[in-house]
């Protein structure tokens, strides 16, 4: 008998915290999937974060170095030069990325990293209990924005992959979502094209993964996809910010 | 001989962490045990430049020093500084050219150098610093004429190798 | 080995015995008084196949070296106090997730941005940690650039047999003085794909395990408190070892002498010369000088001549921070006072001279 659906080699059989409805397993499930489909599963290093995914490294089948919040980016660049044949990912959520790792992130683009990031954006913090991120839209309710965010206080959502497209260094940069099937499988086709810029040595990668988190935000996980799609997707719109031509790719 | 102890001073560009570091290389060519500790500072050029430099046929037990044996001074605030310093018996050598006073102690040999009247008639007042320490050298024998000439070959290479010749003329007071 | 010494100021020579001795990842932020080994790093590493990357901050710096380390590399990095304060979070990281770097704190004068002269109010930064959570890192503090080339260069092998930060501490005296050094032979240096073998934790990409699938996690994190205990036991185990093993220290007169200093660094230097001063006014003055700062070399104490020391002198470039470890190693047995200047101050060898002297007297 055929099967028809399988565990990705990409992933351990160790069942995943997140909360029902998260999207971090979906998005685990993307790269490791197209790891595992390029055969690079051997030949991977992975940089975990701190925040809800602190845990990846249990659940990604590949060599994983657990970096302390925001310096996933500092962490891989480390990696990549012992190892500069290896495909380099980092897995960072808006907390860790936007926030504390803003430094870290730009200098990485600016030096033209050749690792991959992949940014989940939430909008807020999970892991401990729902904070305003950087990335919280106006007007957005979390436990330390309890009216809703406000722009005279804290400024608008920061867009950090517009920002980074700006970077020279910085060669491939899209704005996913994973609400969708069919965002999902473009999801999937970004996360490979990452890692052959990656493999062709042509500089900084990010994918940014317009995620959810239905506890956090007060809502069953079918409304939060809703909230992404409605919400989420008017200030972060979904696309190409940044790839390289024909030319350099080939 | 056992120890030698030695201040080099002056204001930044007379080449003074030159000399200094050039008797330290000399007295480790001749087997001596020997540090260079330059004073180091914000000022990237210009302002103060000073450094100390220890001689002896011993471990140096101090890289710092507060008396020396040698005081070498190429302007007035690094006499006044530096001449209360030196020990009874021991060396000033002095820049006269542009320090307008003669030293205040008489139980210290002084040495004055006319270093502007000296470096012009070589054509060349940027080897004011060695005929400096050409007098120092000759006139204290803390390291010996010809392993300065060694230094030279090392610290002049390449291109430079064509300043040896004017350098050692300015050293031997020709 | 060549026999030929050459004169090098300390910062360079710190660099060029890291890179004999293996180290081929440097990553640093420009900051006084070590600025030349980053400087000499980015000019000679990529000579000898290495890598030197500019941080964009310390924080930056620490954790290029923490990846680097659980990649495997043989990793060096440089700063001083306020950097190193800055790359404490990694320090608790790299001793946590047993990564392997030798580091190097050329120190200055503080709190705060301080100021750039020589100082040693690093003593706690570095002996007892400025990061979060039970770990140690064994600290060596050389008085000479020829014994801080020889510490680096046994550093980098240091590190990887303990699987923890090495950290060597020199003021900015030796950073910035020149001496004649006797530079050590090259390393030979693993390439990439050797690591996974060497290296047997090292996050390497499991193709270069021949086969073997099983994964390799390089990590701090264990949720579970009776894991976390477990985990630092097992470090303490460690560093109860090395507690053993890496002590060092010289003692310099201490038979008869009527008052014993204790001083590492510079101020070792300055203690030396104090003796010899005190010596030609006949009083006997002995020395300890602390190589390991930790492990404290409590044993040297052991060997004070208690029959005719009247006082033990903790001379230091800071307010009395070794003094407490040097309080606990004599454990009573007999008086300590402190000779210290700071901020950037260094006092001269007839002041520490002065000072033991006015002691004694004041023990009469």
């Amino acid at each position: 008998m055929k099967p028809i659906f399988e565990y990705t080699k990409g992933m351990t059989e160790m069942p995943t915290h997140y909360c029902p409805g998260c999207t971090h397993g979906i998005a685990h499930r993307v790269i490791m999937e197209v790891l595992d489909e390029m055969g690079q599963l051997g030949n991977t290093i992975g940089v975990a974060p701190i925040g809800c995914s602190v845990m990846a490294h249990q659940y990604m089948n590949v060599d994983m170095c657990e970096a302390a919040h925001g310096r996933a980016p500092a962490v891989a660049s480390g990696i990549r030069r012992v190892h500069p044949d290896k495909i380099v990912f980092t897995y960072q959520g808006d907390g860790d990325l936007a926030s504390i790792g803003t430094g870290e992130i730009i200098h990485a683009a600016v030096r033209g990293e050749k690792f991959t990031t992949f940014f989940i954006n939430n909008g807020i913090y999970g892991m401990t209990g729902g904070q305003m991120a950087p990335t919280t839209l106006i007007g957005q309710k979390s436990t330390t924005s309890q009216d809703g965010r406000s722009k005279e206080l804290n400024g608008m959502p920061v867009k950090m992959s517009e920002m980074l497209a700006t970077i020279d260094g910085a060669v491939y940069v899209e704005r996913v979502a994973l609400d969708s099937p069919a965002h999902i499988r473009q999801a999937k086709k970004a996360v490979r094209k990452a890692f052959e810029i990656q493999q062709k040595g042509l500089g900084f990668t990010l994918i940014e993964f317009l995620s959810t988190c239905p506890t956090n935000w007060g809502m069953t996980p079918v409304k939060a996809l809703d909230w992404v799609r409605n919400n989420v997707m008017a200030y972060y719109p979904l696309g190409v910010m940044k790839e390289p031509t024909e030319v350099e790719k080939a | 001989m056992s120890t030698y102890k030695m201040f080099f001073a002056g204001s930044g560009g007379q080449g003074v962490l030159l000399m200094g570091q050039i008797i330290t290389y000399a007295a480790m060519l001749e087997g001596k045990e020997a540090t260079f500790l330059p004073s180091y500072g914000p000022e990237m050029r210009g302002g103060t430049a000073n450094c100390t430099v220890v001689v002896s046929d011993k471990p140096v037990s101090c890289p710092l020093i507060y008396e020396a044996d040698i005081a070498v001074v190429m302007n007035l605030p690094s006499m006044d500084k530096f001449e209360p310093m030196v020990k009874p018996g021991g060396f000033l050598f002095y820049n006269e050219s542009i320090i307008d006073r003669k030293p205040n102690r008489d139980d210290i040999k002084a040495v004055a150098v006319d270093l502007a009247d000296r470096s012009a008639k070589l054509g060349n007042d940027k080897v004011a610093n060695m005929v400096m320490l050409g007098e120092v050298v000759r006139g204290t024998g803390v390291v010996q004429v010809e392993t300065v000439f060694k230094v030279f070959e090392k610290v002049f290479s390449g291109r430079k190798a064509a300043l040896i010749p004017l350098n050692k003329q300015a050293f031997m007071g020709e | 080995m060549t026999t030929d010494k050459v004169l090098m100021k300390g910062n360079e020579a710190f660099a060029e015995a890291a890179i004999r001795g293996g180290a081929r990842l440097y990553f640093g932020y420009p900051i006084t008084p070590q600025s030349e080994v980053p400087e000499y790093m980015s000019r000679e590493l990529p000579k000898h196949g290495g890598c030197f990357v500019q941080a964009e901050s310390e924080l930056g710096a620490i954790n290029m070296a923490y990846g680097a380390g659980a990649a495997g590399g043989t990793v060096f990095i440089s700063s001083s106090s306020p950097g190193i304060a800055l790359m404490q979070e990694g320090m608790s990281f790299l001793c946590s997730a047993e990564v392997p770097l030798l580091a190097m704190n050329v120190s200055r004068g503080g709190p705060g941005i301080g100021g750039i002269q020589p100082g040693q109010a690093d003593y706690f930064q570095v002996t007892r940690g400025g990061g979060n959570g039970d770990y140690r890192i064994p600290v060596f503090a050389p008085s000479s650039i020829q014994e801080a080339v020889d510490l680096l260069y046994e550093g980098t092998e240091l590190a990887q047999y303990w699987r923890n930060p090495i950290m060597v501490l020199a003021d900015g005296m030796i950073g910035q003085m020149m001496e004649p050094v006797l530079l050590p032979d090259f390393k030979p240096v693993p390439t990439p794909h050797e690591i996974a073998g060497l290296r047997d934790w090292a996050c390497t990409g499991y193709d270069d395990r021949g086969g073997d699938q099983n994964r390799r996690v390089v990590k701090s994190l264990r949720m579970q408190p009776e894991k976390l205990e477990e985990h630092v036991e097992k470090l303490f185990r460690k560093y109860a070892q090395a507690e053993k093993e890496l002590v060092r220290y010289e003692t310099e007169n201490l038979k008869g002498a009527e008052v014993v200093f204790v001083a590492f660094g510079t101020t070792a230097r300055i203690c030396r010369e104090a003796c010899e001063i005190l010596a030609e006014e006949g009083i006997k003055a002995g020395l300890i000088r602390p190589i390991s700062l930790w492990p404290f070399p409590n044993k040297a104490f052991d060997e004070i001549d208690f029959g005719t020391t009247k006082a033990v002198i903790s001379a230091e470039l800071s307010m009395g921070q070794m003094m407490t470890d040097v309080q606990i190693a004599l454990n009573g047995r007999l008086p300590v006072y402190l000779a210290h200047r700071t901020g950037g101050m260094v006092p001269t060898s007839p002041e520490v001279a002065a000072r033991a002297k006015a002691v004694l007297e004041g023990l009469k």
